[in-house]
């Protein structure tokens, strides 16, 4: 079946959903999104269940063909206007769905204000679910496709080639994109393996996001942590967002694809609605800590998706015109935008 | 001194996540209260729970903050320690056929040397005894097993291999542990099981599970090329036998 072609890769785009967290008992990372605020929303300006998987973009995106009739997108997560290619292309706005017919070509330019991004497919795509998820997991080859990072060439399989007509919708730059202050962390399971000073250093301390970030970690550079008790704990679980601190005291913070359990003791977890903020970090970036309870950090996880919420029901139409396939020029797309804003 | 009869202690692993800890070491009685555990919470199938997962002497339960929260599971474990595992409760014993020959055992005669013994002998003790899982982790479909014949417990390797050929059955210390995918590693690679342990080709693709019976049976190495065949084309399966848990 046609799809989407990727003439372009970009930087290590992979296919992404709400990963597979429920078979961690089998040592199965569970991976999926970075970002999942972002995802959901991708999604939902193009109709599909939150949780269908899309194109995760990581600083470079990709640029794509439409080889099948029609395909409904939207990217989610950077407000980097998107460029529709050739005669009848012009820029093409974030956090909006736009219908794209055969031949039609989108790019999507190095991401200016986050790290990652999420375009989603009506319909999503049309690949192998493996424990129930489509979410890649480059390093055992799992899920996605192929298992992989997509590569120039590649054509991405839709499930839905014809999309009908219909009024697009369109979201304001959403709120959650511009969160700031400290990421919030709860204390432990390791954190009696450090020094109390060493502990509140880190709270008080602004850290950097090192180059050496991936979907599996992110290191930090700042003041190292001081081991109390040695840095090898017996293998325990491990949860998303932990910090764990090997034996050079410089902390790793575990992302989307993490290892299921490890050995070495970790200090505190970022809060689950602070993960997707980790998510958008790129390296260089300066970051912050403060410590919150557990009680806390599950009150924080429920005002967020109220809030999420909140933002979800201020997605809005558009209006019928916004059919890329017959907007002639940019200055008819602007238009558009501010009317449907 | 394990501590099996006191109450676990619970850690918090962020807002999502909930660390219930038996003990501080690698042993059967505090393995065998973890296992326990998992398998009583899994029985009752909680409001929000996302995963339960056994380590070696921990449970960590995953869950959505959504829908549950540490005090609502922390009543839930507390409520079912002491919980009898039921007669009808059985686990699964499989006999893993291994090759300790040639390239299939690149370290066997080193560890034979560590150990003392003759590599026959080294074969002999780890074939010889029942291996329980007691937890899946790191990488997908990876078994820690223990425990280790006293005899056999060598340490980690000095220079960890890059690249460990897939299926490798290796040891470290109390643990054997079989490579599901081909992944650096520092362990003693002492044989090598035809048995895919991670194979997506297959359903379900993850061999083993935590609490699992396991022993290795030799093969020689003619007989591990035929049968890595016979898995290769799909035409095999590993039957396993119902134990009571």
């Amino acid at each position: 079946m046609d799809g989407l072609r990727v003439i372009s890769a970009g930087f290590h785009p992979t296919i992404q959903d709400y990963g597979r967290p429920s078979v961690q008992h089998l040592g199965i990372p569970a991976a999926g999104a970075m970002d999942v605020p972002s995802l959901r929303l991708a999604n939902r300006l193009v109709g599909n269940p939150e949780n269908t998987a899309a194109i995760e973009i990581r600083l470079v995106g990709p640029t794509l063909e439409v080889l099948c009739d029609s395909v409904r997108v939207a990217l989610a997560g950077s407000c980097t206007t998107m460029t529709l290619l050739g005669d009848d292309g012009g820029p093409l706005p974030a956090h909006q769905s736009v219908r794209l017919s055969r031949g039609q070509k989108l790019r999507v330019p190095p991401l200016s204000d986050t790290a990652g991004a999420y375009l989603a497919v009506e319909g999503g795509f049309d690949l192998p679910p493996v424990y129930g998820s489509l979410a890649t997991f480059v390093r055992a080859g799992i899920g996605g496709f192929e298992g992989r990072a997509l590569v120039d060439g590649d054509v991405l399989p839709v499930v839905t080639d014809a999309v009908d007509r219909r009024p697009e919708v369109v979201l304001a730059t959403p709120s959650f994109l511009a969160a700031e202050g400290p990421m919030r962390i709860v204390l432990g399971p390791q954190d009696d393996f450090f020094t109390a000073a060493s502990i509140d250093r880190f709270f008080s301390s602004e850290f950097v996001v090192g180059a050496a970030v991936d979907r599996m970690g992110m290191r930090l550079e700042g003041p190292a942590f001081e081991h109390s008790r040695g840095h090898d704990i017996i293998s325990d679980g491990i949860a998303l967002g932990a910090i764990q601190v090997p034996g050079n005291g410089q902390p790793i913070i575990l992302l989307a694809d993490h290892q299921t359990t490890g050995g070495y003791p970790k200090v505190g977890t970022v809060i689950s609605s602070d993960v997707h903020r980790l998510g958008r970090l790129r390296p260089g970036q300066s970051v912050r800590f403060e410590r919150i309870s557990a009680a806390d950090g599950e009150r924080q996880a429920r005002a967020a998706e109220t809030d999420l919420q909140t933002i979800f029901r201020q997605i809005t139409t558009a209006g019928p015109q916004l059919d890329l396939g017959r907007l002639q020029d940019s200055n008819l797309i602007s238009g558009v935008v501010l009317a449907g804003a | 001194m394990t501590g099996t009869a006191e109450k676990p202690i619970f850690l918090a692993a962020g807002d999502a996540a909930l660390v219930v800890q038996f003990g501080e070491a690698i042993d059967s009685a505090i393995n065998q209260r973890v296992n326990d555990l998992a398998r009583a919470l899994r029985s009752l199938a909680l409001v929000g729970v996302v995963d339960l997962v056994p380590t070696f002497r921990s449970l960590m339960i995953h869950y959505d903050p959504l829908r549950t929260d540490q005090a609502q599971l922390i009543a839930a474990v507390e409520g079912n320690l002491h919980v009898q595992t039921a007669s009808s409760e059985r686990r699964r014993s499989w006999i893993i056929p291994s090759c300790y020959e040639g390239e299939c055992a690149p370290d066997l005669e080193a560890v034979a040397r560590q150990a003392g013994l003759s590599p026959a002998e080294v074969i002999a003790a780890h074939s010889g005894v029942d291996f329980d899982v007691y937890m899946m982790g790191f990488m997908p479909g990876f078994p820690y097993m223990a425990s280790m014949p006293p005899a056999l417990r060598v340490p980690r390797l000095t220079e960890p291999r890059v690249r460990v050929p897939v299926r490798s059955v290796s040891i470290a210390a109390e643990i054997t542990v079989v490579y599901a995918i081909e992944t650096p590693g520092g362990l003693s690679l002492i044989g090598r099981t035809p048995v895919p342990f991670f194979d997506l080709r297959r359903d379900p693709p993850v061999l083993l599970e935590s609490g699992d019976q396991v022993r290795f049976e030799a093969i020689s190495l003619a007989e591990y090329t035929a049968l890595e065949a016979d898995y290769a084309a799909h035409t095999k399966t590993l039957e396993f036998t119902w134990i009571d848990a």
